[in-house]
């Protein structure tokens, strides 16, 4: 039985980051070298939490399946990163960027994790900087910063559209450090198939080397994950292909608790769809907004070209229906506008699925170089895909999978409902509530790996009594035969149909049913039809080759498996929250003016679902206490 | 449009390796070559054949992962990444020579697969500043001229790929610890470390077994991001200042510092 207790330290809510950091206790530098760490994951959150618990003596190992840690999918991340520096003396602080985010997230975050993420973001910044991230400079050599959609000042940090980039590249050089001076242990290709929990406490990971492929078990003292989110659910994401659900998906079945699996996120700005074997929707960075303008033609099925439509025929629907943000209106909602306005058959580009994302003005204004400065490589990227000069003719952009906000439930110290087991960046729930405002993963991941979980893992270590974990341990060992089982049982799939098949399939049906916009009936079916998929999918997949080799077939059966597992929780947490709020939309729950209507009455709580063997999710709440904010209508009309 | 490919099958480092000839059908021309390439695999394993083994991850050109020679050109006919190369590129009917990077520092895994880990070993040979976390001083402390950023970015954008190797004659990774090093000694930040980062960082690429610089360019012509050879002059103007500096100036100051004052 999963209890759920956020451990938010009482008292004003500007101290109690300080304060609960005072009282947790400290492990001394002398145990520390005794006590094992393991992280899974090398991203933006996994290599800054690798490198700096090594930086504190800890034994550390750290496991990635991509060849490299560099390679992890934060290296895609492109606009930015978000900090209440206020340099540009617009207005910013603290306060404010908490507050964006708490609103931005439609009420549906932890207010003290939040203001935790906004107070240490500018101390991200200074580390970023010591580690030699390349920010975007003014002449004067200040740090330069764009603005974001979901905000009114200008507070994002950027290196070109490279920003992921250049802060994994510093977050990786701290671990390279950390690697070459022993203190962590670096596993690449090497995916965690399992979590070895010994008497309740999560004790270490059973792996699969991918290039031998062997199977071994890693025990340590603590487990961290920092594994991504599970958006690749959708087939057709933004994400990178390798990027999975399993290390949480396995994490759950034992017993760590998952939390509102149905926030996931739709970019607005994506490369439209145009080709059935395309397996990868490519994002246009969101800062595009900041200068370009959203429009479709006003008449339905207009098929001029787009430079032959003129101005007053033109219809700049962010622009109109959000006046005060416009362009800049959260992803959510510009989401779903563009989605509104395509089912009304305004849309262009093939199949109707797109409308125009246009910087003529701001090229017009600003001139041609400032633009091909700040988004060159993004026109550059537009023009490789579709083989259209977006400087001459819009660009046209459609809503794709990009994010999820759900994750696997953790406390204010980051920690799961399994003790022991630490959850940090995109694959925890915690900061970001319904919907997730631009360049604020960033900020999370590295909030998480740099600033909190470091002082947090600290306390839990010093204060649980753990006996040594042999390889031979019985729970070891049942963990290791899960895996076992599980590879055999995957390569003796010997059917007709590969396993992206069944991955394209599921892709289709939680993106019609379960994507922009849920309805009861349609939930239901999807519900129905998972199942169903999954138990063709074990008949019918075919995964050749064999399990002691490199095999990428073998990798992705067994993630495309996994999804076809966890596709159902999310169709359960969709179903069971009747509201509308950030980027879950329930059709039932909307004003007649389309606008989202959310019921804080009944669901202004966290969703926490519970792994019951060979049964239904059991789902638990987490009341959401709001101190400091109060939930208004979240309106940026 | 249909094309006859001629891939590189290795089933393992101890396999000798071949080119096997195979023919695929009804390609879209808005296909990337990563696609058709699903599709080849698609075949095979449908005909019960092992798939081809092949990287990629992020399909946008930024993480490195993907790394074919194509037609003889690491990354194919463009100055872009594989997976941002599109099959309207090549004329209908075409065949195509697909091949793993070649490099002794790069051992094949499997197919078209390598081990680029040399990369890492290099990076932490020294491809870093030691700070600590924590106890950073503000970002605007430290002034840097949006010139001098922008010069430290272009070498920062490097995605270690390994094309400049796999284009290399000598296998050289002279444009990739050229990247690296540069970034740094540009930004005051990289200075305490500059002299030890370009020693440490050139042992380590000569370690792994990395050829020589033989001023032949084509690294910088296949690089995706456009790295200039710029750098590897920077980098040999690095390397020569460290050689100079040596012994350090710590090593020559007295035993006590009080000695000084005689």
């Amino acid at each position: 039985m999963i209890t759920l207790e956020s451990k938010v330290p009482h008292g004003p809510l500007e101290t109690k980051w300080d304060r609960h950091r005072f009282s947790e206790k400290l492990v001394s530098p002398t145990n520390k070298r005794k006590v094992g760490i393991i992280v899974v994951g090398s991203g933006l959150a996994g290599a800054s939490a690798a490198s700096t618990l090594g930086q504190l003596g800890y034994q550390v190992d750290c496991f990635c399946f991509q060849d490299s840690p560099r390679r992890a999918h934060s290296i895609a991340a492109q606009g930015g990163i978000n900090a209440a520096k206020n340099y540009q003396d617009d207005g910013d602080s603290v306060e404010r960027l908490f507050y964006d985010t708490i609103k931005g997230g439609d009420f549906r975050s932890r207010e003290a994790n939040v203001y935790r993420l906004a107070q240490v973001s500018m101390q991200i910044i200074d580390q970023c900087v010591a580690l030699g991230v390349p920010f975007a400079r003014e002449y004067g050599g200040q740090l330069a910063n764009r603005s974001f959609g979901g905000v009114q000042v200008s507070r994002t940090f950027y290196c070109r559209g490279q920003t992921g980039q250049q802060l994994l590249l510093g977050a990786y050089s701290a671990l390279s450090w950390q690697i070459d001076r022993g203190q962590v242990r670096m596993h690449p290709r090497t995916e965690m198939l399992d979590l070895i929990v010994v008497d309740g406490h999560a004790r270490g990971i059973v792996v699969r080397d991918l290039v031998t492929g062997a199977i071994r078990s890693h025990t340590a003292e603590a487990v961290v994950l920092a594994t991504g989110g599970y958006s690749n659910i959708f087939f057709l994401s933004t994400n990178a292909s390798g990027s999975n659900v399993t290390a949480t998906y396995r994490a759950w079945k034992q017993g760590a608790a998952f939390a509102n699996p149905c926030f996931t996120q739709i970019h607005p700005t994506a490369i439209p769809p145009s080709e059935a074997y395309q397996a990868k929707l490519t994002l246009m960075s969101e800062s595009l907004r900041n200068d370009g303008r959203l429009w479709v033609p006003k008449q339905k099925g207009d098929s001029r070209s787009p430079e032959q439509i003129p101005e007053p025929e033109r219809d700049y629907f962010l622009e109109r229906r959000y006046p005060r943000f416009g362009n800049l209106a959260p992803r959510d909602l510009a989401s779903r506008a563009v989605k509104h306005i395509c089912d009304d058959g305004c849309g262009v580009g093939p199949g109707g699925l797109g409308v125009y994302l246009d910087l003529s003005d701001a090229i017009a204004q600003q001139g041609l170089e400032v633009v091909q400065e700040r988004y060159g490589n993004l026109f550059e990227m537009y023009q490789r895909i579709t083989g259209e000069d977006a400087y001459k003719t819009p660009m046209r952009i459609y809503p794709a999978p990009h994010y999820t906000m759900g994750g696997l439930w953790v406390d204010y110290n980051l920690m799961s409902t399994v003790p022991g087991l630490f959850v940090i960046g995109e694959a925890n729930f915690a900061d970001h509530g319904a919907n997730r405002l631009g360049a604020s993963s960033l900020m999370q991941g590295l909030a998480d790996g740099y600033f909190i979980l470091p002082y947090t893992i600290g306390h839990y270590l010093a204060t649980t009594k753990s006996g040594p974990v042999g390889t031979g341990h019985l729970d070891v060992r049942a963990a290791e035969e899960r895996v076992t089982n599980r590879v055999a049982r995957l390569l003796r799939g010997r059917g007709r149909q590969t396993a992206a098949s069944y991955h394209r399939s599921l892709g289709r049906l939680m993106w019609d049913l379960c994507g922009m916009a849920r309805e009861e009936a349609g939930l239901k079916k999807a519900l129905e039809a998972i199942p169903a998929l999954r138990e063709e999918f074990w008949h019918e997949v075919a995964v050749l080759g064999s399990g002691a080799t490199f095999n990428q077939a073998l990798e992705y059966a067994g993630r495309v498996a996994d999804f076809l597992e966890s596709a159902e929780l999310l169709c359960y947490d969709a179903l069971h929250r009747e509201e509308s709020c950030g980027a879950h939309f329930r059709e039932e729950h909307q004003t007649p003016l389309g606008e989202p209507l959310r019921d804080d009455a009944n669901f202004s709580y966290v969703s926490a679902w519970e792994y019951v063997p060979n049964g239904r999710p059991v789902l638990h709440k987490e009341p959401l206490v709001f101190e400091f904010v109060k939930p208004t209508m979240r309106t940026y009309q | 449009m249909t094309f006859t490919l001629k891939i590189w099958r290795q089933n393992g480092p101890a396999d000798k390796g071949r080119l096997v000839t195979y023919q695929v059908r009804d390609i879209s021309p808005s296909m990337s070559f990563i696609e058709m390439l699903d599709v080849v695999n698609q075949q095979l394993t449908l005909k019960g054949e092992e798939p081809l083994a092949f990287e990629y991850d992020c399909r946008e050109g930024i993480c490195g992962s993907c790394s074919l020679v194509i037609d003889g050109v690491p990354h194919g006919p463009d100055r872009g990444t594989v997976c941002q190369l599109y099959m309207r590129r090549f004329p209908d009917g075409a065949t195509i020579t697909i091949e793993p990077w070649r490099a002794k520092a790069f051992p094949i895994i499997k197919d078209l697969v390598v081990d680029r880990s040399a990369f890492d070993r290099i990076m932490q040979a020294g491809g870093y500043i030691s700070v600590n976390t924590g106890g950073a001083v503000d970002g605007n402390v430290l002034l840097i001229g949006k010139d001098q950023a922008e010069t430290a970015m272009d070498a920062a954008s490097c995605i270690s790929c390994g094309a400049c190797v796999a284009a290399c004659k000598n296998a050289s990774a002279m444009l990739f610890v050229a990247a690296k090093v540069s970034h740094l000694a540009l930004l005051p930040q990289g200075q305490p470390e500059r002299t030890k980062r370009a020693k440490a960082m050139v042992a380590a690429m000569d370690r792994e077994g990395f050829g020589s610089c033989g001023n032949q360019y084509e690294c910088e012509a296949v690089c995706p991001k456009s790295i200039s050879v710029r750098f590897i002059a920077k980098l040999n103007r690095e390397f020569l200042r460290a050689t100079i500096e040596e012994p350090s100036p710590l090593a020559e100051q007295p035993a006590d510092p009080h000695d000084e004052s005689h």
